[in-house]
């Protein structure tokens, strides 16, 4: 039987390769790496690219990953791939983007009070206005 | 017969309710599947993360991580507060609000300060009226969240933590225990606790690219993006098992109510037919 590696390709939202390869090739962040069977232990970071499985048979997968994680051991190897675009400055978008949220549910605070007020006040001028009718249909007896 | 018709009227409306109440019950019914099966999808990633992990910590001993590192002092604690977006789900998040803030004054009693960032609508509402710091907010995860909208608010925290803002993280969700059961649950977050690992037997280790240091900074942050995302489905699931028994319930309810309305229908028609024939027999008798 022909050496193979056993591979899995998994994101935190789904599995989406598992099985048996004769060979890996994956976008490392220094240089695309081709993994073949008993591959010295490794780990590196992923750039988007491209995943190609090549299978025993000969056959080839592809899959497309956004970036991740990878390890290699002699018979394993592990892409954890990432769901979205990963980088700097795209994560810090994302944080002010959540700051500025958590600042819209405090300021609804504000809005909230004043519907509250409005509500209030409201009330106050249908009791008035109901207290009125009453008073007039008094004075017509 | 001048109380009958109301009767009739309240009968009906009853009956529309429990229409709505047995719909959404059979609506959460099929959804928790579906939350169950996203949770299951979650799980191979995560399982490889901890073993690298396991193994990274290991490799970088001789200078521990700042996300596993127990802080002597703790001035501020973070929460990240899993909540619903929307209501009419039993009292899932009032049991977890409750048991918070009991955890809550237990930190103030020591003087700890307490900032929050508020996952889900009915989280933001609650909290913004009391008076604690909230860091960052996400809503509108959906039936599907994706960790794509997890990221920023995760990143809050994981900044204020390596700057000192915040000295400890805890995670807070329903932990779904079965259809019947969800408990509220407090994870800590940051420190990581120490996975239970066996002693390192073999002698080898990887070849990193680049370093090691900053290959653990990326797996941690991305276990702890990992662990909020799982929580969020556990949430959803807990959402949908509530709701599916809180419309149960609605519906068992209305049931009764029903009941109860038509023997007072019934009653007061018997009463009505019984005056209408005594007034004509009593008239037979006057002729």
């Amino acid at each position: 039987m022909a050496s193979t590696i056993h591979c899995d390709i998994v994101s935190a939202e789904a599995e989406i390769f598992s099985g048996d390869a004769a060979m890996v090739v994956v976008p490392g962040e220094e240089g695309e790496l081709g993994i073949a069977p008993r591959h010295a232990p490794l780990l590196t970071r992923l750039v988007p690219g491209q995943v190609r499985v090549i299978l025993p048979e000969g056959e080839e997968k592809f899959y497309y990953i956004s970036g991740g994680l990878l390890e290699i051991q002699p018979h394993v190897v592990t892409v954890l791939s990432d769901t979205a675009q990963r980088a700097g400055d795209l994560d810090e978008a994302a944080a002010l983007k959540a700051k500025e949220e958590a600042e819209r549910a405090i300021k609804d605070r504000t809005a909230g009070m004043e519907v509250a007020q409005a509500q209030a006040q409201l009330a106050e001028a249908m009791a008035q206005l109901a207290a009125l009718e009453r008073f007039r249909k008094q004075l017509k007896r | 017969m001048s109380g009958s018709k109301e009767i009739v009227g309240k009968i009906k409306s009853v009956q529309n309710t429990r229409k709505v109440t047995s719909a959404l019950e059979m609506v959460s019914a099929s959804k928790i599947r579906k939350a169950q099966d996203l949770m299951e999808a979650s799980r191979p990633y995560s399982r490889m993360m901890r073993q690298v992990i396991g193994h990274l910590a290991q490799a970088t001993l001789e200078e521990e991580h700042p996300f596993t590192a127990e802080r002597e002092e703790v001035k501020r604690v973070g929460f990240i507060i899993m909540a619903t977006d929307r209501g009419l789900c039993g009292g899932l998040n009032n049991n977890m609000f409750r048991k918070l803030l009991a955890e809550f004054r237990q930190w103030q009693e020591k003087d700890v300060e307490i900032t929050t960032v508020v996952i889900g609508r009915k989280a933001a509402q609650f909290f913004r009226r009391l008076k604690v710091d909230i860091s960052a907010a996400t809503q509108d995860l959906g039936e599907q969240p994706r960790l794509e909208d997890l990221i920023g608010t995760v990143k809050v925290c994981l900044d204020d933590y390596r700057e000192g803002r915040l000295d400890r993280l805890y995670l807070c969700y329903n932990h779904f225990v079965n259809t019947m059961t969800q408990q509220a649950t407090f994870d800590q977050l940051l420190p990581l606790p120490p996975a239970d690992e066996k002693p390192m037997l073999q002698y080898w280790d990887y070849i990193y690219e680049p370093n090691p240091k900053e290959l653990l900074d990326d797996f941690l942050t991305r276990y702890i993006e990992t662990l909020v995302y799982q929580a969020s489905l556990e949430n959803l699931a807990s959402e949908h098992a509530a709701r599916m028994v809180a419309m149960k319930n609605a519906s068992d309810n209305a049931n009764n109510l029903i009941d109860e309305l038509k023997l007072v229908y019934n009653k007061a028609r018997q009463a009505a037919i019984t005056q209408e024939i005594s007034e004509i027999v009593g008239g037979a008798a006057a002729v």
